[in-house]
């Protein structure tokens, strides 16, 4: 291979590499700003440049090609001048409005700053001044001042969301971004430009001023807005999401993640619906109960059916720990009707991430066995030989009227639900179960891949600092009598913990205290994730082939 | 070995006691007659210079709007955690406020950090040391009671711009 020195280090790189590509990959940082390793060179803020022996000028390393021999020098003292010359350059009318900006504490131009620049400014004059929150698109505002005219917006609006929607306008100076006229920057993955925007110029009309970013502790997890199952982090303050952002894993979604799967998959792990505990139907109303009493009521009423009168619908919304307990369960009790709901929006589906089918783990659902769909159960209900249902995690009542009027054909309707939602107004006892945000987990996306979701916001059986949840500062350092510890906790259960609970009146045979042992029992149980426990899947997931899952 | 001269051994004169205390009622004579170091404080106020370092308070504009982005730096600086911010937007062209800020005086120690990180110098030490609580509750301060006009606070701001840099 051919090689090439950068700072007195040789470096082994693949032909067609560029210089900063190479010092990447060896662990040496070159600043950049327009530079991103999935979008095209545009080689325009010149923050990159570097030193190279036996050429003339310095070259900006994005562009340069590396070749074999080559000496690159990134510390020497022709490229720091250069440097903090550029920064000079590019602060010259930039705002420095980083009180305000809610970029500050995250924004590469602020590291640099601190990094590379004389300090102070020498320029007089008077900085331009531009348009301010610009509404570019639904979802996305605009700060022309703060813009350092890198272009990774355009290009990535361009190249990657495929939808040629932002362009520079005016020159010098002037230059700003904006829409083509009579278009709105709306894409499906406009929020990225978010992630990506090297300053504060684009921010998240969601997330506008709702936390400063050292504010908050970031977990790894993966979205359930679709089977694409993107890497995610999740940022909490105050026991509160306040934002998702992608998580870089090549395989699956790479830096990016569509809107919808951004705005739309927390906002429920905190909203009024959300069940906040037992409820038990007593003459007619929903009552609130306890743990102790809603189970041995739950357990009581199942004793009360054939083993075959009941049926259970498994959820491809939650975890293979979760669906694999509740097909435990169904077996200990000997019924053999476990059912689910596919969610496919059929043509809702692109090249880039989306998937018709919402749901991030119906692949693990069928890798489990659980393959009968759920309408084979609307023949069973009618003939009364389904009598009671208990129903994970699934809004079945929200699939159409027609369930509507199935439900309430039932004897018993047991629901375990996070939020309050149709079917939860016809159960008869409903059990609170953890979102996704408030339990460790596994989901199996379209592709196979193995993904682990954690705890990020704590429910009242789990503690930040016991159960090794990330934690931001004032975590660290609040007591419990602090306000800002004061975020709301809900009585919520796993799932599968709330079925190791109810076998409890049963056989008493399933038995786990935490997640990673009913993992383990599936890699024990099943072939197809054999050899795979939580480690081995770690943060980046492990992909299992196809030629091993195909034939179950 | 030498032998230690002990404290309790008493001089003659000393033993005597009485030349002691005619000094004592000497000093206490002499002192009757010197100006007055101590106030009569409840009725008599103490006024601090302007470098004094009491409660931290918000500077309020004189259009009534606090100068404060709610950056949030204050309360990342705070060493005793006592300050919590919550930003919002404003149509007003500082974009940004505090829609809460809140100081814990029974946390606050009184360092004055958050008062040297203010980039808006909107946070600024006052020179009021009155601090009287009944319960917990009433010991966290919002804006309320945070927000002073600028123009109380003017000594202070002179003073900062003088040594802060």
């Amino acid at each position: 291979m051919p090689t090439i020195t950068i700072d007195g280090k040789q470096v082994e790189f693949k032909p067609g590499q560029t210089v900063i590509q190479a010092a990447m990959d060896a662990g040496i940082d070159i600043p950049h700003f327009c530079y991103h390793p999935k979008l095209s060179i545009s080689g325009n803020c010149r923050v990159c440049l570097v030193e190279i022996e036996k050429m003339p000028k310095l070259a900006i390393s994005c562009a340069t090609l590396a070749s074999d021999g080559m000496v690159v020098h990134t510390k020497s003292d022709k490229t720091l001048d250069a440097r903090n010359a550029v920064m000079e350059f590019i602060l010259i009318n930039h705002p420095l409005d980083c009180p305000i900006c809610d970029e500050a504490g995250e924004c590469k131009l602020q590291e640099y700053a601190f990094a590379h620049s004389r300090g102070e400014s020498r320029f007089d004059e008077i900085k331009n001044r531009k348009e301010k929150r610009v509404q570019l698109g639904p979802r996305v505002k605009f700060d022309a001042e703060r813009c350092i005219s890198c272009s990774r917006c355009i290009r990535f609006s361009d190249e990657i969301a495929k939808s040629n929607q932002l362009t520079f306008k005016n020159r010098g100076d002037k230059v700003t971004i904006t829409t083509f006229p009579g278009e709105s920057f709306d894409n499906p993955y406009t929020l990225n430009t978010v992630d990506i925007c090297p300053v504060g110029a684009l921010t998240n009309n969601d997330f506008r001023f709702k936390s400063r970013v050292w504010e908050m502790s970031s977990t790894n997890s993966v979205c359930i807005g679709c089977s694409r199952g993107c890497n995610i982090e999740i940022w909490v303050r105050n026991n509160e999401i306040l934002r998702l952002t992608p998580r870089y894993n090549e395989e699956v979604n790479s830096f990016w993640m569509c809107d919808n799967g951004r705005l739309n998959t927390f906002k429920f792990v905190n909203s009024e619906t959300r069940i906040d505990s037992c409820y038990l139907r007593k003459e007619g109303e929903l009552v609130k109960s306890n743990w102790v009493e809603a189970l041995e009521v739950t357990a009581k009423s199942l004793k009360e059916f054939k083993s075959n009168e009941v049926a259970f619908i498994a959820s491809p919304y939650s975890t293979l720990e979760d669906n694999f307990i509740l097909q435990k369960f169904a077996k200990q009790i000997n019924s053999n009707n476990i059912f689910y709901a596919n969610h496919i929006i059929e043509g809702d589906q692109d090249e880039i991430l989306i998937r018709e089918d919402k749901t991030p783990n119906s692949l693990g659902l069928k890798l489990l066995g659980i393959k009968n769909d759920i309408s084979k159960l609307i023949d069973l209900i009618q003939k009364k030989n389904v009598k009671a249902l208990l129903i994970m995690e699934e809004d079945l009542a929200g699939l159409g009227s027609e369930w509507e009027n199935l439900l309430s054909k039932l004897e018993l309707t047991i629901v375990i639900a996070t939020n309050q939602n149709k079917t939860t107004l016809l159960a008869d006892i409903i059990l609170p179960a953890a979102t996704y945000a408030e339990k460790h987990g596994t989901f199996v996306n379209f592709q196979g891949r193995v993904q682990r979701i954690r705890p990020a916001v704590e429910t009242e059986e789990l503690d930040r600092s016991l159960d090794g949840m990330s934690k931001s500062r004032w975590d660290k350092f609040g007591t419990k009598f602090d306000r800002w510890m004061q975020g709301k906790k809900y009585d919520a259960k796993p799932s599968w913990k709330i079925f190791t609970l109810l076998d409890s009146y049963f056989s008493n045979k399933i038995k786990f205290k935490m997640a990673e042992e009913v993992f383990d029992e599936i890699s024990k149980s099943n072939d197809v994730f054999k050899d795979l426990d939580y480690d081995v899947i770690g943060d980046l997931g492990s992909l299992i082939k196809k030629e091993v899952y195909q034939n179950v | 070995m030498t032998t230690k001269k002990r404290f309790k051994d008493l001089t003659f004169w000393e033993r005597l006691y009485i030349p002691v205390i005619i000094k004592g009622l000497v000093l206490t004579l002499k002192t009757m007659f010197k100006p007055k170091v101590t106030m009569e404080y409840p009725e008599v106020k103490f006024e601090p210079p302007a470098s004094y370092r009491g409660r931290p308070v918000l500077v309020q504009e004189k259009n009534g709007v606090e100068r404060c982005v709610a950056c949030g730096l204050c309360s990342r600086v705070c060493p005793a955690l006592a300050i919590e911010v919550q930003a919002a937007e404003t149509e007003l062209e500082k974009e940004r406020f505090p829609q809460k800020f809140e100081i814990n005086m029974l946390r606050c120690i009184f360092c004055g950090f958050c008062e040297e990180v203010c980039p808006e110098e909107a946070i600024v030490m006052s020179k009021d040391y009155e601090l009287v609580f009944q319960d917990r509750d009433s010991a966290i301060f919002g804006k309320d009671k945070l927000l002073v006009p600028v123009e109380n606070l003017q000594d202070r701001i002179d003073f900062l711009r003088k040594f802060k840099k």
